[in-house]
């Protein structure tokens, strides 16, 4: 039986880590490799390299990130952010990334997934939402709405309708991430991240709102997500990887231990 | 000198990578003289079996996997390189390496909840021990992405089982192959192990 996954996800700008991560023991603040091979040596399973650059001429360095991660952790890692034609996701695939994580740009051009897939195989794309809950209304039957631009944009696009059309396009993963619970660390969004499993056959990973061990237990179990996303709770070092996994253990989800 | 075989499937880079991070000297290569002249051969592979046998058999590769396995040489194969190992496989209606007899089925699964391509990190079994493998327990995880699965047809041949409602082979071995389903290469300091011991490993069975 596969073990639920734990995700990290780290933002990286200009090569740098984004000032949202912070160690207290850790000389080496602002170095994406270097906090990804600490993550690997702690046991996560999966990582995500957001590249936030805001100028499209700094997003070369990204591509060195990347290969510079690939020769120093040895697990599967997606790499998100800025990444609009199939070219964009081809080179951060050859660059090492086992995954490309598109969002935005799949909003504006779904052909971008199919493409995508198609040239990389569905195993490696991974279609990331941003979801907010909205009235029930005749665009938004399911009572939550894709947004773009951290929440600001809104869409008019169904979430849950969005998440089918993905996986029918070529889709081979799913990020659920809840706008409403992300920074919260009150637990996942655990209906949507639900109502989304349940519709989907492929796996669906919840992002947004973990603040502590029991969340990922909440989502795991009654969300039926495969895998979990945190961020903070490990960059701030409120826990480890192990205290999670250990955590997960021991309420009987099969987690990898290293 | 470990050689990979370069036969447009995937991911040859991730493993250079890992042999190259671990200090093992190697090359890619599609030149199925290099092939035949290295210590050690690597046989890796994501992508179709229809597509893989047919540019191993437009470079020649497939007569020379099959002489490096005859001579003794070790081979390690991952991936889509253990499925095509075997003599054919669902995905193809064309016939595969045939280096060890058997097949490679689809999953079919009944409960609904099981994915596939069954993804991610799953736990082995072993069934027996083998020096490529020294250091491995039962338990220990690694990293799998398959829709379809190695069966040998000599029960002897399996060496690691997985369970994903069905109990498959997760590693083969005879003589001087091993190959396994998931990919050492993505599975952390466990898999890394098994790569090192390869590097080390003289192609005795035992």
């Amino acid at each position: 039986m596969l073990s639920k996954r734990i995700i990290s996800c780290l933002d990286v700008r200009d090569g740098k880590l984004a000032k949202s991560v912070k160690f207290v023991d850790t000389r080496d603040i602002g170095d994406p490799v270097t906090t990804a091979r600490k993550y690997y040596e702690e046991g996560i399973d999966e990582l995500v390299f957001y590249d936030i650059t805001a100028s499209s001429d700094k997003r070369d360095i990204m591509i060195d990130v990347v290969s510079e991660v690939a020769s120093k952790i040895f697990i599967p890692f997606s790499v998100g952010g800025g990444l609009r034609t199939v070219e964009d996701c081809t080179r951060v695939r050859l660059a090492g990334a086992e995954k490309v994580n598109v969002n935005t740009a799949a909003v504006a051009n779904p052909d971008l997934i199919s493409q995508a897939s198609l040239a990389l195989g569905a195993q490696a794309v991974v279609l990331s939402m941003d979801v907010l809950a909205v009235p029930v209304s005749d665009t938004t039957p399911s009572g939550y709405e894709i947004v773009t631009h951290g929440g600001r944009t809104h869409t008019g696009i169904d979430a849950l309708a969005w998440a089918k059309k993905g996986e029918a396009l070529g889709a081979g993963e799913l990020v659920i991430n809840s706008i409403d619970a992300d920074g919260t660390k009150e637990g996942y969004e655990l209906k949507l991240t639900r109502m989304i499993a349940d519709a989907v056959a492929i796996p669906v990973i919840a992002s947004g709102g973990g603040g502590k061990p029991e969340h990922l237990y909440d989502v795991l179990t009654e969300g039926g997500a495969d895998a979990a996303l945190i961020a903070s709770i490990l960059h701030f070092g409120e826990y480890t990887i192990r205290e999670v996994k250990e955590y997960l253990r021991g309420r009987g989800i099969k987690v990898r231990m290293v | 000198m470990i050689a990979i075989v370069d036969y447009n499937a995937g991911n040859l880079t991730s493993v250079k990578r890992a042999l190259d991070f671990l200090s093992i000297p190697n090359i890619i290569s599609p030149d199925p003289e290099k092939i035949l002249q290295a210590e050690k051969v690597i046989f890796p592979g994501v992508g179709h079996a229809t597509s893989a046998m047919a540019t191993l058999k437009e470079r020649g590769l497939d007569q020379a996997l099959r002489e490096v396995f005859k001579r003794g040489t070790p081979l390690f194969g991952i991936c889509l390189g253990t499925q095509i190992i075997l003599s054919s496989s669902e995905e193809t209606d064309k016939p595969c390496l045939g280096i060890i007899e058997g097949n490679c089925p689809k999953f079919v699964l009944t409960d609904r909840g099981l994915k596939i391509p069954h993804m991610g990190w799953d736990s082995i079994t072993l069934r027996r021990e083998h020096p490529v493998l020294k250091g491995t327990t039962s338990g220990d995880e690694f990293y799998f992405v398959h829709s379809f699965y190695p069966l040998p047809s000599n029960d002897a041949d399996i060496l690691a089982e997985c369970d994903y409602e069905i109990t498959f082979p997760a590693a083969i071995a005879r003589d001087n192959l091993i190959a396994t389903q998931f990919h050492p290469e993505k599975s952390g300091p466990a898999g890394l192990r098994i790569l090192s011991n390869f590097a080390e490993w003289d192609g005795a069975p035992c």
